[in-house]
């Protein structure tokens, strides 16, 4: 077992625990904090399939901007355990049922493919994910779209303070 | 690392996801149950980008960008995130002083 294949497992094994904490933990300040932790993992997986720009942005964007983002809106609310509102049993255990199912029908899904069983990830080599290698495509062959992105997020700038401003 | 993985990997991470939308009635924990199904297709795609590829000629040098499509592919996804959350954080936040509630079972109706 290389040291790969540990960080591989190890990083699955702590993506799939936060993901749960954050739906069980109660109070929604530590819901953010296991989020971060899942990002953090997603991002170990990428610098392992040497995606090292996106794993970066991933932990800029995500860990560091909408997290806090989430963070900022919570502690405004004054939102605490104690008036979390709570779904009856019974719709939790067929949420959780319908989901299960849902891994379940994927799963035998993946493992019925016969062509994508002899498909590998290639880890830690490869310079398509280098920055300068997007960087290059990013402004030669999608540059309407990254164009587009701006305006997309002036456009959600001034939506979001119309819809958030008193009134 | 065989491609499988990363597929039931981030099957897992959706379904996790999904049974957050279903279970959670916090209109907040839904909202970033979303943002981890959004992550686990993220995941999938760069996980794809990286899977081995030959070209049919041998030519190494025909294979030097295959993939690059999907990182940005990611790329996109996470700036239409970012504009997501902004407008949706501001939807809740609207919500929350309309009803001083986060419960999604407030909004069951549109009208009031």
């Amino acid at each position: 077992m290389t040291a790969t294949e540990i960080l591989f497992w190890f990083l699955s094994a702590l993506a799939l625990f936060s993901a749960i904490m954050v739906l069980i933990s109660k109070n929604p300040v530590h819901s953010v904090l296991w989020l971060i932790v899942v990002f953090f993992s997603i991002s170990g997986h990428y610098i392992l399939l040497n995606a090292q720009f996106l794993a970066i942005v991933n932990l800029i964007v995500y860990a560091g901007a909408i997290m806090v983002l989430f963070l900022f809106v919570i502690m405004l609310m004054n939102l605490n355990s104690n008036n979390e509102p709570q779904r009856n049993s019974l719709i939790k255990l067929a949420g959780v049922v319908a989901g299960c199912l849902l891994l379940t029908v994927m799963v035998s899904a993946v493992r019925s493919a016969g062509e994508i069983s002899k498909s590998q990830a290639v880890m830690n080599e490869g310079d398509i994910g280098l920055i300068q290698n997007l960087g290059k495509i990013l402004f030669t062959d999608y540059v309407v779209p990254f164009e587009i992105s701006s305006v997309l997020f002036l456009s959600a700038m001034v939506g979001a303070v119309v819809i958030a401003k008193k009134e | 690392m065989p491609i499988q993985y990363y597929i039931i990997l981030a099957a897992a991470l959706f379904c996790i996801g999904v049974v957050g939308v279903l279970i959670r009635r916090n209109a907040i924990i839904i909202f970033m149950c979303i943002e981890l199904m959004l992550n686990s297709v993220n995941l999938l795609l760069v996980a794809f980008s990286k899977m081995q590829y030959t070209p049919a000629n041998g030519n190494k040098s025909l294979a030097l960008n295959i993939g690059s499509d999907a990182q940005i592919f990611v790329f996109f996804i996470m700036v239409v995130a970012a504009a997501e959350v902004s407008v949706g954080l501001a939807i809740i936040v609207m919500m929350y002083r309309n009803v001083h509630s986060t419960d999604v079972n407030f909004l069951n109706r549109l009208k009031n």
